[in-house]
């Protein structure tokens, strides 16, 4: 074995080098299979007539990718603050714990299929019945997560800044938000991953432009190439959002990383 | 009524629970303004108990306890407390951590950060700054855990074991350099050890609690010339002082 000093891109890059010809060999194998077996293109294209069909609609697709990243963002930061504003109230008053746990993890068994037409009907098919969407699909990770956080803080920084006269929103800002973070950061990047498919659901019902308009259409004229295209895009939109809140989480935590000295973290 | 910066009166608390214990049996002290009073004791004799219902954090059974005259109970923010571990924020640069106490008590943040630079020398910590806690040293540490304390703007300056965590030759250092920056910034300290020498060359006067449930056992002023050095600890006075104390700490455990 040699071993070289690499710098910390480098191995970054070699730490996915295995997914990614673990992905390339994949779709080799597809390719091979759909060639050698003659499958049908309405039943399981070939990944070159996928790309060709790329090239083909390529100039449609900006404006439903838009639609869909910005419900997808838009629904994020409902979550957020609301995920957020929710837990610091069942983190202080025991009571409201009690009430509103149950509450909270009922309204997750209500399947959000159900509930996007629901909402089309009461706000209408517009930007904001999918951010709602998106917004209850991703706030109970963000509540969970952020309960578990704020419970965690260290009862004796809480007392320490007790006895410097804090108030109740004083021990909220200086100890236990901050202590909260990394769960809220969890919590965040779930929901961050489904995200994108609540906004493809809500888009399902009804909806002018996104990437769930172009799937409904793709369907209805056969275009199975085309639906995998709409695959692997949402597939890269999920990630991008998970890596921004990873990369959110970081800059919001820098003492976390401080005593890391360019070496390959994990 | 009273001149003392800290009363104790009969202070009694029993933590309540399944298996109630009782830390605090009729505790009365006081410091006057301006003195170096210590507090020394065996482990879990609820020395820190008492500093946490001065702190306003307990509620004690009953008893009174005041702070230039107020009520503590149920009123924190009336003093300068550091607790037993240094607690500095993770998430606090060193200077944000130094004027932690300050900022929650109101005052203004240039004019805190500007006292706390211009302190940073004299607590050892000139060039770290801008370091997160988890850069620094123990030492480092415990010495910005106090300048977090002194900058609180409090007259009572109340100290839990601050130097229990370091090693002896810190600990001396820590001794001649505590004695100087108290000299010069007049408060009443009341400060909480289980180390007979420490509180012997600190303080004006010491108190020896015995173990739970804690009480006064005995008290003893001390006038030795200021400065202090560390070789007083053989002089024949320091000496008997000494053995007078560890007798009181014993007679304590055989009651």
């Amino acid at each position: 074995m040699i071993h070289l000093p690499i710098s910390r891109y480098r191995a970054a890059a070699w730490q996915y080098t295995p997914a990614l010809m673990l992905l390339i060999g994949l779709v080799g194998l597809w390719e091979l299979l759909v060639q050698v077996l003659n499958t049908r293109p309405y039943i399981l294209p070939a990944p070159t007539a996928i790309w060709a069909a790329l090239l083909e609609k390529g100039h449609l697709l900006p404006n439903h990718i838009q639609a869909t990243a910005i419900e997808a963002v838009l629904g994020l930061v409902a979550a957020a603050i609301g995920g957020v504003l929710l837990a610091i109230v069942i983190s202080s008053i025991p009571l409201a714990q009690r009430v509103l746990y149950p509450i909270i993890v009922t309204s997750q068994t209500i399947p959000a299929y159900v509930l996007a037409p629901l909402l089309m009907v009461w706000v209408g098919i517009g930007l904001e019945s999918k951010v709602i969407v998106v917004a209850l699909v991703g706030f109970f990770p963000i509540v969970i997560s952020t309960v578990d956080g704020l419970d965690s803080a260290d009862r004796d920084m809480v007392a320490l800044v007790r006895s410097m006269g804090a108030t109740k929103i004083e021990q909220l800002r200086y100890v236990l938000i901050p202590s909260a973070l990394p769960g809220f950061f969890a919590g965040l990047k779930i929901a961050a991953a489904y995200s994108v498919i609540g906004a493809i659901i809500a888009e399902w019902v009804a909806a002018k432009e996104g990437l769930g308009i172009f799937i409904i259409r793709s369907q209805a004229s056969f275009r199975i190439d085309q639906i995998f295209v709409a695959i692997a895009i949402i597939a890269l939109l999920s990630i991008a959002l998970f890596v921004a809140v990873h990369l959110l989480a970081r800059l919001a935590s820098p003492w976390k990383y401080a005593n890391e000295k360019g070496e390959n973290h994990s | 009524m009273n001149e003392a910066a800290i009363v104790i009166q009969g202070l009694r608390h029993t933590f309540p629970g399944p298996h109630p214990v009782e830390v605090l049996d009729g505790v009365d002290l006081e410091a006057p303004h301006g003195a170096f009073v210590s507090l020394v004791g065996p482990s879990g004799c609820g020395k820190s108990t008492l500093l946490q219902v001065l702190a306003g954090l307990i509620t004690p059974n009953s008893g009174e306890s005041l702070i230039e005259g107020r009520s503590t109970v149920g009123e924190p923010g009336l003093s300068a407390y550091m607790p037993q571990k240094d607690l500095l924020l993770p998430w606090r640069k060193a200077i944000g951590n130094a004027v932690l106490g300050a900022e929650i008590a109101g005052v203004p943040k240039a004019k805190a950060r500007a006292a706390a630079l211009s302190l940073m020398e004299r607590f050892g910590l000139t060039g770290f700054e801008e370091s997160w806690p988890s850069q620094l040293s123990g030492g480092m540490r415990q010495r910005l855990a106090l300048l977090r304390t002194f900058l609180v703007p409090q007259h009572v300056l109340m100290l839990d074991e601050p130097f229990g965590a370091l090693d002896a030759i810190t600990r001396r250092e820590m001794h001649q350099w505590l004695q100087e920056v108290w000299a010069t910034d007049e408060r009443t300290v009341l400060f909480v050890t289980h180390d007979v020498e420490e509180a012997l060359i600190l303080s004006d006067e010491v108190y020896v609690m015995t173990p739970r449930p804690g009480r006064i056992s005995a008290r003893l002023s001390i006038n030795y010339p200021r400065p202090r050095r560390s070789e007083i600890v053989t002089e024949p006075k320091f000496v008997a002082d000494k053995a007078r104390l560890l007798s009181a700490l014993d007679k304590g455990g055989a009651s």
